[in-house]
């Protein structure tokens, strides 16, 4: 059996992630304490990904950078970066695809710390970064978490963006969700049926790690 | 010495409302904030913490402007360094009672300062606990003692001791008294309770609708009348039941029900609903001593 598929899924789950995670906290932050009118729309751009089809924000991606239009052809010469079939070009997607799925539960934990704990952290002298790291962060352990959690699966789980905008490259694109459909059109059933177990495994476990972690259910037995 | 012309329009429940205040604090004095809720009390507080930004006027603390709308000086909460204490007690959940002090501490201040303050508010025994372990007046002694860590010169008190029962509020009182003196503050202090003002504080100013509507001491304020060895209640009637030679009127003071004698006469203007002002006179009172 070829892993290579498989590596190259989890790969771009993980980087996507670890991106996602950074990228997040900023803006769950901002929108937790905003109050202007842009918000709703800015909410409503985080979650577009949740009901819109992939292959809708795979198509305008692949518009947007192909080498063929102004913007593809400038990130490509005088950058070098190409985002059409291309590694990084499904971790960006992947990023937007999954974005939601991290900022939603940041940006829930955080609106649910009363507003004295941080103003009680200002009053003592401590600027909005330390109160983020020290105060707010350390609270929201669990939704944290989930949202770390929520975007690895979902990033193993996607299928239309990457087929889209990233094709079926072996070893550069060819994740493992592709990889099931390939052999499933090559009437390959028991290949395909390797990965879709691991995958189901896998997704499995993790779920019901984070179900477990936050249900509080290992406590009884390491209490 | 606090100098504070501040306004701030603010929305209240029943609309917006102005904000308007001018008054003087001296340093070292413990000042009562009295009056209903939404007259702007919290909001006066959060303006002279930083932590709300007035439209207009000038604070002055010391010789040093903290906010100026016309000059748009206006110095962060951060750097202001007064100490705040929240009526819900806002105490870092996640660190313990030691954690959350440590957490207040800034560069100069001193573990002997920390210590010192375990000692005067008796938190010895708790250092170690979580504050969800802790009851109502304990949380409330931490959130006193994260108040004083940094040495604040002025201290706020958003109804510090509201939600606690009668005994315990008794007691913080004390601490509140203790630190005050302890550590040469100036105390700003909101609460309901006119009892709790009188012990404490040195000058109240009574606000309502965002205005101040009487100044003074404690006892110019609240003790006017009762000198003339009156007890006076304010209550509610919940029941009129007339007797063949008397009525008696079921009254509601506070949580207490008292049945009142009244003649039919004054009983025939009075209904179920009615708010009254019960006054007797206090030459023949039983007083018992409570252990506190």
């Amino acid at each position: 059996m070829n892993w290579e598929p498989l590596i190259l899924t989890f790969e771009l789950a993980l980087v996507t992630t670890i991106i996602l995670f950074v990228i997040a906290i900023p803006i769950a932050y901002k929108l937790s304490k905003s109050s202007s009118r842009l918000k709703p729309v800015i909410e409503a751009l985080v979650s577009m990904p949740l009901v819109l089809p992939p292959t809708v924000l795979g198509f305008y991606f692949l518009i947007a950078f192909s080498p063929n239009n102004f913007f593809g052809s400038w990130l490509e010469n005088w950058l070098g970066i190409k985002l059409i079939f291309s590694f990084a070009g499904l971790v960006l997607a992947s990023v937007l695809y999954s974005l939601p799925f991290m900022v939603h539960p940041i940006q829930a934990g955080l609106s649910s710390i009363p507003k004295s704990i941080t103003e009680a952290a200002f009053t003592i002298g401590k600027s909005k970064w330390q109160t983020l790291l020290k105060i707010q962060l350390p609270q929201i352990k669990p939704a944290l978490l989930t949202g770390i959690v929520l975007s690895f699966a979902h990033t193993i789980g996607e299928f239309g963006v990457v087929l889209m905008i990233g094709g079926n490259i072996p070893g550069k694109t060819k994740v493992a969700s592709i990889a099931i459909y390939d052999e499933v059109e090559a009437l390959n059933y028991g290949a395909a049926n390797q990965y879709s177990l691991i995958l189901f495994a896998i997704t499995f476990c993790v779920l019901l790690l984070v179900y477990l972690l936050n249900g509080n259910y290992l406590k009884r037995f390491y209490k | 010495m606090i100098k504070l012309q501040l306004q701030k329009t603010l929305q209240a429940a029943s609309g917006t409302m102005l904000l308007d205040l001018d008054l003087n604090i001296f340093k070292g004095q413990f000042v009562s904030l009295y009056g209903p809720s939404g007259a702007g009390k919290t909001s006066t507080l959060r303006m002279i913490a930083g932590l709300l930004t007035p439209d207009s006027g000038r604070l002055e603390v010391g010789e040093e402007v903290w906010f100026d709308a016309s000059t748009k000086k206006n110095k962060s909460v951060q750097s202001r360094g007064v100490g705040y204490v929240f009526q819900d007690y806002a105490l870092f959940p996640h660190m313990t009672v030691l954690e959350n002090l440590n957490f207040a501490k800034a560069k100069n201040t001193s573990r002997k300062s920390i210590d010192h303050l375990i000692e005067v508010v008796e938190l010895g025994e708790l250092k170690h606990r979580k504050p969800e372990t802790l009851s109502g007046g304990q949380k409330q002694r931490v959130a006193l003692a994260r108040a004083l860590v940094q040495q604040p010169e002025i201290l706020l008190l958003d109804e510090p001791l509201a939600a606690l029962d009668a005994s315990i509020r008794y007691k913080l009182q004390g601490y509140l008294k203790l630190v005050h003196e302890e550590f040469n503050l100036t105390t700003i202090l909101i609460s309901h309770d006119v009892s709790e003002i009188v012990k404490l504080s040195d000058y109240v100013y009574q606000l309502d609708s965002g205005k101040i509507i009487a100044k003074g001491t404690p006892e110019e304020l609240f003790m006017g009348q009762s000198i003339s060895g009156k007890f006076k209640f304010t209550g509610e009637i919940l029941k009129i039941q007339f007797e063949e030679t008397i009525s008696v009127l079921s009254i509601l003071v506070n949580t207490q029900l008292v049945k009142v004698v009244v003649s039919h006469e004054e009983a025939a203007s009075l209904q179920p609903g009615d708010q009254v002002l019960v006054v007797s006179k206090a030459f023949n009172p039983l007083v018992y001593k409570l252990d506190s």
